[in-house]
């Protein structure tokens, strides 16, 4: 009896195994296995911050309209939308085929509770000003008004109408930010916090949530319920979070990654030698600048900030320190967005001699020299290339009379000293696009913004920004009002503009459809693996 | 014996209790706070996220709940991962550090002993000196130098074990992290090991079982080794505390999820409850950790009696 029950499980193992050899090749299943260079905060849209997240949440649910391979707008649960003579009303079309995972459709509905969780005070989210050009949303978020009241209406099942404060051209760009994505009502009532947990998450992007295994992966399915299924080529996506750059290199190497969205800055010129065309760099939408506080003496002198500013030599910071990873930058708003030119600072086509001449006659009229220096400090949060950058500007600018001296604080030290406008000289800053818009840049310099960190009041900056918001139904002469604007910004040296950010990826040539762009966005559904 | 436990348990209440109250208010004296980021947040939207959080109360409240909360055997939630409690973190954390850890400390002790005991027999031999140059080699080369050429040489060149990654617990992921974390701790046992086994050979008891015609591996293995033991068994109580509860620097190097991250990373990020979280169990498993190691003194060594 026991032999035979032996017998029949090695047979029916044979078989299975069998099987499975002969199965497998039609039905394998393409895993991409996707290296990051952080683990994500959350997965749940309103509660996000970090671009990480935006990855991620980009393949696990679909905006009313979304980015595809190019970054470029596209319709996502919206299949369409009609926009009002005046700029204010927004009515978007859904879908009729759009679906939840869980097989139930998206609705208007979904979109009002998923606008009015993220302004709720309740939800606590760090991203709910993405949707402050909606009429009465900032009302709702900041305590003053009634969720009813916010400017979203389900006019039918597959109707929504969102009404704006003023016209808001870049409101649609708004709406690819992750921010503002719907959550599934239904699971969240019958699931409590438990809503969010992997298995339990209902999302309606290309892919679900299958695992999270916190600093170690995050797996996603492919979501067969979401409406263009039948053109998603990847089954599964391990979003792998690698924090140690170097690791990750030999991790992709080693075949365990299939591509990486950082790269270890010191050995970019090894690197490109050994990996070739699979390492990317480009332009990406963000501006490495240093604050500098204006109105304390006697930095609020516009000649001695321009000095400073032009004294800085961008193209050895750009090339020795960052290792061409970073570009030269003279303008708060990097190049790269439709329609926009950047206002870069009027120094920007001299010769760098050039530029240490006019400082150095600058400086020395203001009563500085080598002799009788001019003490500056500067604060710069841990990382050894932010160090590196102050270090070779404390060289530059010692020969023209400035002394420079370093502070160096952890992120979250220097981020509260900057927000509580502490006594500091200059604070090295960054600013990330979170859309394709001059708007996203030029507004931390607005006199109100909490990332003002340079103290800059300008009443010509302010009125030319609030010439440019009324243009806002008219693309052209907005885009032209924010140039002038930012004119008078650079010109005033507002802030001292110092580099461009890349992207820096490295991406094995078995995937397609990883095409490079200013926002480094690459949904997962419209990349396939060989 | 067992009276002896329970009153070490007892006496453990109070010390947690001040490891607790002093991080807890040693944290908050750090600047900035878990929004504090590149982007700044408007007031109003910092003013939502403490409430949420209960961040707005006054320090004292906030001190109190957290107490009671702790009572109930609650960390409460991660202000960086909201979609985790600090509970959450820890059970899928620290069964992966402490595998990783607890491998390496017997690995080490094994190794070590072994190695330190050859050492003591041949002194000023070849043997003696190898063993002491590996030694000196181990705890002097930091383990975020071993890591990377562990992954080089085995990884990358003779392709035999994975770069980083859990691989859901795989046995061929697990060797790189243990043997970084074993190496340094291989190192220190064999020294302490030769060490204590030189004195213990040179001592009377030692002579006598010597002239009384025993054979040398019963002269070593039950007579020295007993007495030479001890300083391995003190070392052990700390290294176990810090081995189980994860390294930083191998799990960020290999990708490994154990709660080691944790403990900077949230000091970073000012993630106030985790921290407190890895602070208590820390202090748990040091307090546990050096109990057993007395007790095993009274197995060890007959002189220690606990009545």
């Amino acid at each position: 009896m026991l032999k035979n029950m032996l017998k029949a499980t090695v047979f029916a193992t044979t078989m299975a195994l069998a099987a499975g050899a002969f199965l497998a090749p039609a039905f394998a299943e393409v895993v991409y296995n996707r290296g990051t260079a952080a683990e994500s905060e959350s997965v749940d849209p309103h509660k996000t911050s970090t671009v990480y997240e935006a990855n991620i949440l980009r393949d696990l649910y679909q905006g009313l309209v979304m980015q595809d391979q190019n970054a470029n707008l596209i319709p996502g649960a919206a299949e369409s939308w009609t926009v009002s003579d005046d700029g204010t009303v927004y009515t978007f079309k859904l879908r009729k085929d759009g679906q939840w995972s869980d097989g139930s459709p998206v609705t208007a509905e979904d979109f009002v509770f998923a606008f009015r969780r993220l302004e709720d005070p309740a939800t606590g989210a760090e991203y709910a000003s993405m949707l402050y050009p909606v009429k009465g949303a900032e009302d709702v978020n900041t305590k003053k008004g009634k969720p009813e009241d916010m400017g979203v209406k389900a006019v039918d099942a597959n109707t929504l109408e969102v009404t704006l404060k003023a016209p808001t051209p870049y409101f649609l760009e708004m709406l690819t930010h992750q921010a503002t994505y719907p959550v599934n009502k239904a699971s969240m009532d019958k699931l409590g916090a438990d809503w969010i947990k992997p298995g339990n998450l209902v999302s309606n992007g290309a892919y679900t949530l299958a695992e999270w295994v916190p600093n170690d992966h995050m797996k996603l399915v492919k979501n067969p319920k979401f409406w263009d299924a039948a053109s998603v080529k990847i089954d599964t996506v391990n979003y792998i979070p690698t924090e140690d750059r170097s690791s990750a290199m030999k991790r992709f190497e080693a075949g365990e990654l299939d591509s990486y969205d950082d790269l270890p800055t010191e050995q970019l010129a090894d690197l490109k030698t050994k990996f070739g065309d699979q390492i990317r760099v480009g332009p990406y939408l963000g501006t490495y600048y240093y604050a500098i506080k204006t109105d304390k003496a006697p930095w609020d002198n516009v000649e001695l900030r321009n000095a400073i500013s032009m004294a800085i030599d961008r193209d050895f910071l750009a090339e020795k320190v960052w290792q061409n990873s970073m570009l030269p930058g003279y303008s708060m708003v990097p190049p790269g967005i439709a329609g926009y030119t950047p206002a870069v600072a009027k120094y920007a086509d001299m010769s760098q001699i050039d530029r240490e001449d006019a400082a150095k006659k600058i400086l020395e009229k203001l009563g500085y020299t080598p002799e009788k220096p001019l003490k500056m400090e500067i604060r710069y949060n841990t990382s050894e290339n932010h160090k590196n950058t102050a270090v070779a500007i404390q060289e530059q600018l010692k020969p023209l009379g400035i002394e420079v001296t370093m502070v160096n604080t952890d992120t979250k030290t220097h981020y509260s000293f900057l927000e509580q406008k502490g006594d500091y000289d200059v604070a090295r800053a960054a600013w990330i696009a979170d859309y394709k818009d001059p708007e996203t840049f030029l507004g931390i310099s607005r006199k109100a913004s909490g990332n003002n960190y340079s103290n800059y009041n300008s009443p010509q900056y302010e009125a030319a920004m609030d010439k440019a918001a009324a243009a806002g139904g008219k693309p052209e002469e907005r885009m032209k009002d924010l140039a002038d604007a930012e004119r008078i910004l650079v010109d005033d040296v507002g802030n001292i503009p110092l580099l461009y950010f890349s992207y820096k990826d490295i991406v094995s040539p078995k995937l397609q459809g990883f095409v490079d762009n200013v926002m480094d966005v690459h949904p997962s559904r419209f990349i396939s693996k060989e | 014996m067992l009276r002896y436990v329970f009153r070490r348990l007892l006496t453990a209440i109070p010390t947690l209790f001040v490891i607790v109250t002093t991080a807890f208010f040693l944290i908050r004296v750090a600047p900035g706070g878990p929004f504090n980021q590149e982007r700044g947040l408007s007031p109003e939207i910092k003013a939502n996220l403490d409430a949420q959080f209960g961040l707005g109360d006054p320090l004292w409240l906030q001190y109190v709940h957290y107490l009671g909360n702790l009572l109930r055997g609650n960390f409460g939630p991660s202000y960086n991962m909201p979609d985790f409690t600090v509970g959450e973190l820890f059970a899928k954390g620290l069964p992966i550090s402490v595998q990783l850890g607890a491998s390496a400390l017997i690995l080490a002790l094994l190794l070590g002993s072994v190695l330190g005991t050859i050492a003591a027999l041949n002194q000023n031999k070849l043997a003696d000196y190898s063993v002491i140059a590996l030694a000196t080699a181990g705890s002097t080369i930091p383990t975020f130098v071993i890591a990377p050429v562990i992954q080089l040489l085995f990884g990358l060149t003779w392709k035999l074990l994975p770069i980083g990654g859990w691989g859901d617990g795989a046995l061929i992921n697990k060797i790189g992290p243990v043997l970084t974390l074993a190496l340094p701790q291989i190192a220190i046992v064999a020294r302490l090991m030769r060490g204590s086994m030189i004195e213990s050979l040179r001592s009377h008891h030692i002579r006598t079982a010597r002239a009384l015609g025993l054979s040398d591996w019963s002269v070593v293995v039950k007579h020295a080794l007993r007495g030479a033991i001890l300083p391995i068994v003190s070392f052990t109580g700390p290294a176990a505390a810090a081995l189980l509860t994860g390294s930083v620097i191998v799990e960020t190097i290999f990708s490994i999820p154990g709660v080691g991250r944790h403990f900077v990373v949230a000091a970073l990020n000012r993630d106030y409850t985790l921290v407190m979280g890895t602070v208590v169990v820390i202090a748990l498993f040091t307090i546990i950790f050096n109990l057993i190691v007395d007790l095993m003194y009274a197995v060890v060594d007959p002189r220690v009696r606990y009545d």
